[in-house]
């Protein structure tokens, strides 16, 4: 199977700052890719890059093979006929991703009209089983509401609609869910897993709620100041992480299954920011890291394949778990 | 045992009360459960409102009862002014009585006659044709190049918004009426050159107020999600944009009207109207003469105008607080 998307190296600049440095992942038709990482770890750069709507002064390395073509070599011309047809995007705030003065109908017939040429009517009755489709009640009069009549999941969910509405190949997730309180957050996710498999589109969701990854997606990607540091299917990341950022990550989210809260002891918290890792020479995680060694200044540690379907960025192997890390934290 | 019993027996005085006390007892309950509301008219009207919209701003529009004086008088005007030609037909520059007849003395003309034996009344009302004619065509144009400069500058920004910030400036720092003059002494003074010169000086101002609006709201996660959706720039301008920023700009352009009216009659006064047609501003200019002996001849169009600029300025104001978010919400 080719994969739908392939992006290799890619890399964003602002002026001296690179807070994208060389990322590569493929997506295949119909899979959940998660990429997951703290706030500036280049999560969502990477994401406006794959849609083509980085600032104008940003400059991109590398390349984005989208069936096969280069995005990053398009014109905006070619770029307008992707977005929403064969690329869509959900955003993080459903409260604000609305046009205030339009209704939700109208909304969802401009992007079929632009992109699949449907005349006014047929466009309507789409857009009525679009909002059926993302089960939401009574879609025939809520296709008239403007955005305000309605709560946030139902707003996400017409933004969803509208993503959707031409058969995108890939929905980018920005951070989707984090504005959602916890039961809607489950009912979206439950919406896109069900959407990606019936329209076979691939989805990339970008979050740092890795909850939600371990439950739905296909692979994970972790991602630390621009770069990848680890990649696998959810369960061998989550049980057994390779890299330090990652099993501070999971040492740092509560899990009620460990039977591990945040009232029993304190989470372990990764020292510093991600800030610290700027201008430093080598692995960029060294300051924060606690199993850091004098080698890890000297270069940055390439990704190396440690198993099928696992790739990390970190030359050692780890010595303690996440369960280890956990006692610990419970002793002291 | 329900509770209304339970309290009763509590107080064996209020047995005698029984009756009346059951029906008194009931809300009581409430109060166990201060958390709990009933839906109350707030939340009911909020999920009861279907078409909220324009309907709402023109519901507080029209409870504002300056905006309904202004608005009053506003169509008086306009109507008498439509209504000139049969009102009073033939030239309003023709003689048709003895000069200076003060209001009253006939009946004929109940508003007098000028010095040249001209019927002040009809002067008047066919003067409103001119007034509003000029006010509303000179805002219709400014707005049009107003808004058309202020979306290209505020929307594209960076060296075309340089360029054009900098058209708006030369503008703003010659005085606006001697530029006025100036344009209409050029050309010939009538009615279409006053009512472009007008124009031509009233815009940078919407200009600017348009420029700063789309500033704001390009940076909306709407304008981002309409980007990623594929539209192009002049449907985000005009569909996405436009309609959002456009209640401040109705707001002014309600004060630009009155604005416009003013200029007009001080173009008239200075006898650079259009010579043929009769103008509020052109009487007070015919009526300065004579001032100390006929003062009426001044005064009267000078209310005409005075009115009509303060209904124009009171229909700004019940604009804005409809329009404007902020006031309308205090107001509900």
């Amino acid at each position: 199977m080719t994969a739908l998307l392939e992006v290799r190296d890619f890399s964003v600049a602002f002026g001296a700052s690179q807070p994208v440095k060389g990322v590569s992942f493929t997506a295949n038709p119909g899979e959940m890719l998660a990429i997951v990482g703290e706030s500036g770890s280049g999560k969502s750069l990477t994401a406006l890059g794959l849609i083509g709507l980085l600032p104008r002064h940003a400059k991109t390395g590398g390349e984005i093979r989208f069936e096969g073509r280069n995005l990053l070599a398009q014109s905006e011309r070619d770029w307008r006929r992707i977005r929403g047809r064969d690329i869509g995007m959900i955003f993080q705030e459903p409260m604000t991703s609305l046009n205030p003065v339009l209704t939700v109908g109208e909304q969802i017939i401009e992007v079929l009209r632009i992109h699949e040429r449907l005349d006014r009517k047929q466009a309507r009755q789409r857009a009525v089983d679009l909002l059926e489709l993302v089960n939401i009640p009574e879609a025939r009069k809520r296709v008239d509401d403007y955005p305000h009549q309605l709560s946030g999941g139902m707003r996400q969910r017409v933004m969803i609609a509208i993503g959707v509405a031409c058969n995108p190949k890939l929905l980018i997730a920005d951070e989707a869910t984090t504005a959602l309180d916890v039961t809607i957050q489950a009912q979206i996710l439950q919406l896109l897993d069900n959407l990606r498999r019936d329209l076979n589109m691939a989805v990339i969701l970008i979050t740092h709620d890795l909850g939600i990854v371990a439950q739905w997606a296909d692979r994970v990607m972790v991602m630390y100041a621009g770069r990848k540091v680890e990649e696998g299917l959810p369960e061998p990341v989550f049980t057994d992480p390779y890299h330090p950022y990652t099993r501070g990550l999971l040492g740092a989210s509560p899990r009620a299954e460990s039977g591990h809260h945040y009232r029993d002891g304190p989470l372990i918290e990764i020292p510093g920011s991600i800030v610290s890792a700027t201008g430093e020479k080598g692995c960029a995680f060294r300051p924060r890291c606690p199993s850091a060694q004098a080698s890890c200044g000297f270069a940055v540690p390439a990704l190396r394949q440690i198993a099928e379907d696992r790739l990390a960025a970190c030359p050692f192997t780890p010595t303690r778990f996440v369960s280890q890390i956990h006692d610990a934290s419970l002793r002291s | 045992m329900t509770l209304t019993q339970s309290s009763i027996a509590r107080s064996p005085r209020l047995g005698a009360l029984q009756s009346d006390e059951v029906e008194a007892a009931t809300p009581e309950q409430s109060k166990d459960w201060p958390f709990l509301h009933a839906p109350d008219a707030l939340t009911q009207s909020s999920a009861a409102v279907t078409k909220a919209g324009l309907r709402r701003e023109l519901r507080i529009f029209l409870t504002n009862p300056n905006a309904i004086i202004g608005l009053t008088f506003l169509v008086t005007v306009v109507v008498l002014a439509l209504a000139a030609p049969y009102l009073f037909p033939g030239d309003p520059l023709e003689m048709v009585a003895r000069p200076f007849l003060w209001p009253g003395q006939n009946p004929d003309y109940p508003l007098g006659t000028d010095s040249m034996g001209r019927d002040v009344l009809a002067g008047i009302v066919h003067g409103a044709r001119i007034s509003l004619t000029v006010g509303i065509a000179a805002t219709l144009i400014g707005l049009t190049i107003g808004i058309l400069v202020g979306a290209i500058a505020g929307y594209f920004g960076g060296l075309v918004d340089d360029v054009l910030v900098k058209l708006i400036e030369i503008f703003q720092t010659l005085p606006s009426f001697v530029l006025l003059v100036v344009l209409v002494a050029i050309a010939q003074p009538n009615v279409l050159t006053v009512t472009c010169a007008i124009g031509i000086i009233t815009w940078p101002m919407v200009a600017r107020l348009t420029r700063a609006e789309f500033r704001a709201i390009r940076e909306k996660d709407y304008v981002l999600a309409a980007r990623s959706l594929g539209y192009g720039h002049v449907r985000i301008v005009f569909r996405e944009i436009l309609p959002n920023a456009l209640p401040p700009i109705i707001v002014t352009s309600s004060v630009m009207v009155a604005g416009a009216i003013l200029m007009e009659a001080a173009l008239s006064f200075m006898g650079l109207g259009d010579p043929n047609r009769v103008s509020w501003g052109s009487m007070i200019g015919a009526g300065r003469d004579v001032i100390r002996t006929a003062w009426y001849l001044t005064a009267l169009p000078g209310l005409a105008i005075v009115f009509t600029v303060i209904s124009l300025n009171l229909i700004s104001d019940g604009l804005n607080d409809a329009l404007n978010p902020r006031f309308s919400e205090e107001r509900r």
